[in-house]
């Protein structure tokens, strides 16, 4: 094992792994965030603490991982470089680990114009690509930019995104090798609605020997009602929801939506499940977490491993 | 070039409301050929604010002035003998002429009456992009001749976010994305092999993360 991750853990022992999404509070609301957190506890083997997504604030995804951490769960740190520079990425790394987290998430984030500080800078010293090598060397090399020795480098097992729907389609795959090449070893992708691209996307990258290199976990979002559905379509970037889904749920009373967006998610599991390459699943309930259990014992997958 | 937006008459006024003298100063070079500060627009700015002023009961002296360009010496001198009769100076130069009349007239109050945007090209008669940043280490070279600096709204150096859809930037639609511009250049180039390499961090001490940046050459100087 590289790291002291349960999640590699989980992955390397070979088991589908499930992981979920916590959002952090905004506010300081350790409560609400506890409470979000034990709808998971048990039911995945990591949760993933996102860094002010969608460019809206919201407690440290350092702070909330933490205290995650504190009451036994297993947190993915999301990082973003839209609002940090590398001195403080590398700085917040260190703090992390040093706070017991071991799975980090490298992303570049959402643009700071779609969240509620539209006129904040944009940092972006680092892109996602550059912060998955940093991790990378100081697991591996015990170094930070430049070159630099560091004493009890963080050991993260390290995690990337990839989105099988943005354009330009073809350029896809090549970005996940580059992802893989730089040290991801888990990827989580972008939430599928679209199976026909997803299949293509794994199978390239099943070709290229990348689901050898890195475990892919298929990104999941269940659509709570129509309207959330048309929101995740027009304007949620990079995000693809095909007309004919919309439909199926918005043909169906409102409170017979929410149900048909959970058999929907059910049914994506199972048949990314079928997809070669595919090492687990990543759950993200927005908003919806007290859901996490219905689905995933819908889905078959209630019992979590021993590892 | 540097391209540049006039203000609106009411922030240029909150400016000079206090002064009753005016010299009014265009910069003939980039900000005239973006028509937001040359000869035409010194003198429409100039007229707009005797309007304005009149529809307040108040006439303030309005001299209207145009140097070849407001950021070399040689040509701030051409107004010297107009400056001591005004108060201040109102400056239709970008932000470098403007502080250049300043250090040249130390003793006048100079305001911009231009914001000052970004290097750029005329794409066409009424377009002007932007398409450089100045961060003092160009790899034009390596990316098709593209900027991934100034044309992806990220600054990513490895590639195309995931909020590329259909060639438009995740930002706003009306934003071309850069990265997919990268791609489909280096692919008619025939050198999409460019982009299969690890970009390393860029090195913003070239840039103005460094502090402000000066050029000295010996060779050059008298």
């Amino acid at each position: 094992m590289k790291t002291e991750s349960r999640l590699e853990k989980v992955l390397k022992g070979g088991h589908f792994a499930v992981t979920a999404e916590c959002g952090p509070s905004k506010g300081a609301d350790v409560e609400a965030l506890k409470k979000k957190a034990e709808f998971l506890r048990g039911r995945v083997d990591a949760v993933n603490v996102t860094d002010n997504q969608t460019a809206i604030v919201r407690m440290s995804s350092v702070a909330a991982s933490a205290i995650l951490k504190g009451i036994g769960l297993e947190p993915v740190l999301q990082m973003v470089t839209r609002d940090r520079n590398r001195i403080a990425l590398q700085s917040d790394l260190f703090g992390a680990y040093a706070l017991g987290i071991n799975n980090v998430l490298c992303l570049t984030g959402d643009h700071q114009s779609f969240g509620n500080q539209k006129q904040a800078a944009g940092v972006f010293d680092l892109d996602s690509i550059q912060l998955i090598r940093t991790v990378r060397d100081m697991r591996d090399k015990g170094t930070i930019i430049g070159g630099e020795e560091i004493q009890v480098p963080p050991r993260m097992f390290i995690g990337a995104a990839a989105n099988p729907f943005a354009d330009p389609v073809n350029w896809r795959v090549v970005r996940l090798a580059k992802k893989i090449e730089a040290g991801a070893d888990f990827i989580q992708t972008q939430c599928i609605y679209n199976m026909e691209r997803f299949k293509n996307f794994m199978q390239q990258a099943y070709d290229m020997g990348l689901t050898e290199q890195a475990f892919v976990l298929a990104g999941i979002t269940p659509l709570k009602n129509a309207g959330m559905a048309r929101y995740m379509a027009t304007k949620v970037a990079g995000i693809e929801v095909p007309e004919k889904l919309i439909d199926r749920i918005a043909s169906l009373p409102k409170e017979k939506q929410a149900d048909e967006g959970i058999k929907i998610a059910v049914e994506t599991i199972e048949q990314v499940r079928q997809i070669k390459g595919v090492a687990g699943i990543h759950l993200m309930a927005i908003e919806w977490e007290h859901k996490v259990p219905e689905i995933l014992d819908a889905a078959g997958l209630s019992q979590r491993p021993e590892v | 070039m540097i391209v540049a937006e006039i203000k609106a008459i009411d922030a240029i006024r909150e400016m000079i409301d206090r002064y009753s003298t005016i010299l009014v100063v265009g910069c003939d070079s980039c900000v005239a050929e973006c028509a937001s500060g040359g000869h035409r627009e010194t003198m429409l700015l100039a007229a707009a604010l005797k309007l304005s002023y009149a529809k307040d009961n108040r006439n303030p002296k309005i001299t209207e002035a145009c140097l070849d360009r407001q950021c070399v010496d040689d040509f701030i001198e051409g107004i010297a003998h107009l400056v001591p009769d005004h108060e201040a100076i109102l400056s239709l130069g970008c932000g470098a002429g403007v502080q250049a009349l300043a250090r040249v007239y130390a003793d006048k109050p100079v305001v911009p009456a231009l914001n000052t945007l970004f290097i750029g090209e005329t794409e066409m008669r009424g377009v002007w992009q932007e398409n450089c940043l100045g961060c003092g280490n160009c790899k034009l070279g390596y990316f098709g001749a593209v900027c991934p600096v100034t044309r992806c709204s990220k600054k990513l150096m490895n590639g195309p976010c995931g909020g590329s859809i259909q060639g438009r930037c995740e930002v706003r639609p009306d934003i071309p994305c850069g990265w997919d511009m990268i791609i489909k250049r280096l692919e008619a180039l025939g050198e999409l092999d460019r982009l299969k390499e690890y970009v390393a961090p860029v090195d913003w001490s070239t840039s103005h993360a460094g502090g402000p940046r000066r050029v000295i050459r010996e060779d050059q100087k008298p």
